[in-house]
């Protein structure tokens, strides 16, 4: 929602773009391979990721321009390594605004002070803040560039049809209707996913209690790029609220509603007023501020029991909903996009079998059932559904203030990288040294650069014995990494030891000893062409 | 602990809740409920208390 007299999408610093339906009519019919239903930021992160791998397809988006209502603004360092690999991370490093620490309050007192893993070994920082409408626009401007992925704007996908090989569907545009076939369908078409209910699908979890206004002001704060929680504040006894900053002087205040406080209330313009005065008073801040957006939401952990249906899969919010406080939200869609895009690319191109498509399903919901259980711990603290919880958080809070030991409960512990470690595609783990397989590639130095930048566009061998050099082929590429070098420490590699890397920076296995046979019989379980 | 320290604890917690009033004793004991927790360093043994002191409750 936006204040009286401004239009839906009457941003004060972002002008939205408007976007026509399509005008060659002639070819709308013409069967794509991949048609992905939605262009938010994972629909286009999989278009993106598919084309990387030579694979063309089709982005459907109901609307004419970028999304206003979801309104992610933190993205992850496993996502800044998705989208270098796409090649679209430049604008998102020179507008985004890195940070490392979180700050909790209790009753206006610090309590404690938390700083996310990072080290110079890493190339990206643990989290950046970026208001989604960039996010969008970024992606943007690599989707348009890109000949292989085609966008049709304003056009609503209204039916899906099960047809030998493929799935039909019927798309509704300003000029007209008409039906397309394709061979896959990825549906990132949101939370309120149009094509999970035709499918008749429906998400399973719990629904939390806590309610929270979400607002972005604009103001010229003076505070750096610390995420700030305020517990039992005085200008909202009993609640929380989360306070970030954004490019642009935009700051995202979320404030959690009392029990029994009316939602149609609290979203009235003169009740947000009245609420984001109160808690910028609280944060110190008595300069001028503008109201630029507000919202609602409370927190939910929802997830499809199957990510697959038939020649459908669901990525992003149309698989799972997670509460916000994990910020997981957008980081776990993105990482199911670029899970699903090299993999399907792969499968289309002929460099994998299609049985490699049932691993997303154990690898991606997998990922999301790690971040309920995180989420509803966070959740649990932020909003305690009982009076058990309640009591024990709030003494939490309240020992903490000469206590930092009973802060650390306070610490939401976000972002460390899901490990795919059940999945039917990780092979074998060696003697147990670094990195397992399934988890993500850490981050090391090598020759003034990161080792992510000396990985190929798909399986990468990493090695310290130079005798495996000879195993690249089309479908590996080999690195040779000196013995006792930073990389070889972070993953474990002694002279003879090898890890395979996948397409999306997961480890798919990892030997002591490696043997060329070895590693051609992993590429072959990684791909689906061998079952393990 | 002798008979007369446990004693002396008994009393002091007696005299403190009364301090501190009924609204706020529940959210006291919790707080010093964590902070032995810690001092005591045995999560197994804590939960087996937690567990006995949940106990007889309707005794």
């Amino acid at each position: 929602m936006r204040p009286e007299g401004r239009g839906e999408t009457e941003s004060l610093y972002f002008r939205y773009p408007h976007f026509d339906p399509p005008e060659a009519r002639e070819v709308l019919s013409a069967a794509v391979p991949v048609a992905i239903v939605g262009a938010g930021p994972i629909g286009m992160t999989a278009a993106l990721t598919l084309a990387k791998e030579g694979v063309r397809s089709v982005l459907f988006d109901a609307k004419s321009t970028f999304n206003d209502g979801s309104r992610a603004i933190c993205i992850a360092r496993q996502s800044f390594n998705i989208l270098e690999r796409l090649g679209a991370v430049g604008p998102f490093l020179e507008k985004a605004l890195p940070w490392t620490t979180g700050r909790s309050f209790y009753r206006g007192q610090q309590i404690l002070e938390f700083e996310m893993p990072d080290s110079p070994r890493e190339k990206f920082r643990p989290m950046y803040n970026l208001q989604q409408q960039y996010i969008e626009d970024f992606l943007w401007r690599a989707v348009e560039a890109e000949p292989l992925i085609e966008t049709r704007w304003q056009s609503e996908v209204v039916g899906v049809r099960d047809v030998d090989g493929g799935v039909r569907l019927s798309v509704k545009d300003p000029l007209g209707t008409y039906e397309i076939e394709a061979a896959w369908v990825l549906a990132a078409d949101g939370a309120r996913s149009p094509i999970r209910k035709m499918r008749g699908l429906r998400l399973k979890g719990e629904n939390y209690e806590g309610r929270y206004v979400i607002a972005d002001v604009q103001m010229a704060h003076d505070y750096p790029t610390i995420r700030r929680a305020l517990f039992d504040p005085d200008c909202r006894r009993g609640g929380t609220i989360l306070v970030h900053k954004q490019p642009d002087n935009i700051w995202r205040i979320d404030y959690q509603l009392r029990e029994g406080e009316s939602e149609a209330e609290a979203i009235r313009e003169e009740t947000v007023r009245a609420s984001v005065a109160a808690v910028l008073g609280e944060l110190g801040y008595e300069g001028a501020w503008e109201l630029e957006w507000w919202s609602i939401y409370s927190a939910n952990t929802l997830a499809l029991d199957d990510y697959r249906d038939g020649r459908i899969f669901f990525i992003g919010d149309s698989a799972h909903i997670v509460p916000i406080f994990g910020v997981r939200g957008l980081n776990n869609g993105l990482a199911d996009a670029h899970n699903m895009g090299w993999k399907l690319g792969w499968v289309l191109t002929g460099r994998a079998d299609e049985r490699l498509l049932e691993s997303y399903t154990p690898e991606r919901r997998g990922a999301t059932l790690d971040v309920f259980a995180n989420a509803s711990k966070s959740a649990r603290f932020m909003t305690p559904p009982t009076s058990g919880w309640e009591l024990m958080r709030d003494a939490a809070l309240n020992l903490a203030l000469e206590h930092p030991f009973a802060g650390e409960l306070a610490n939401p512990r976000q972002m460390t990288p899901y490990t795919y470690a059940d999945s039917p595609i990780a092979g074998p783990k060696g003697d147990g040294r670094g990195p397992i397989p399934g988890a993500a590639l850490p981050g090391a130095r090598v020759e003034g650069g990161y080792l992510q930048d000396r990985l190929g566009a798909g399986f990468t061998l990493l090695t310290c014995d130079a005798g495996l050099a000879g195993l690249a082929d089309v479908m590996l590429y080999v690195e040779v990494l000196g013995v006792g070098s930073e990389a070889a420490e972070v993953l474990g590699l002694g002279t003879q030891g090898a890890v395979l890397v996948r397409p999306d920076l997961h480890i798919a296995a990892r030997w002591e000893r490696a043997v060329p046979e070895d590693i051609t019989a992993a590429l072959a379980l990684s791909t689906g062409r061998a079952r393990a | 602990m002798t008979p007369l320290d446990v004693e002396a604890v008994y009393e002091a917690l007696a005299e403190t809740l009364d301090a501190v009033g009924d609204e706020k004793q529940r959210m006291f004991l919790a707080k010093l409920a964590l902070l032995l927790a810690r001092d005591l360093g045995d999560t197994a043994l804590v939960r087996q208390r937690i567990g006995e002191a949940a106990k007889h409750l309707e005794a």
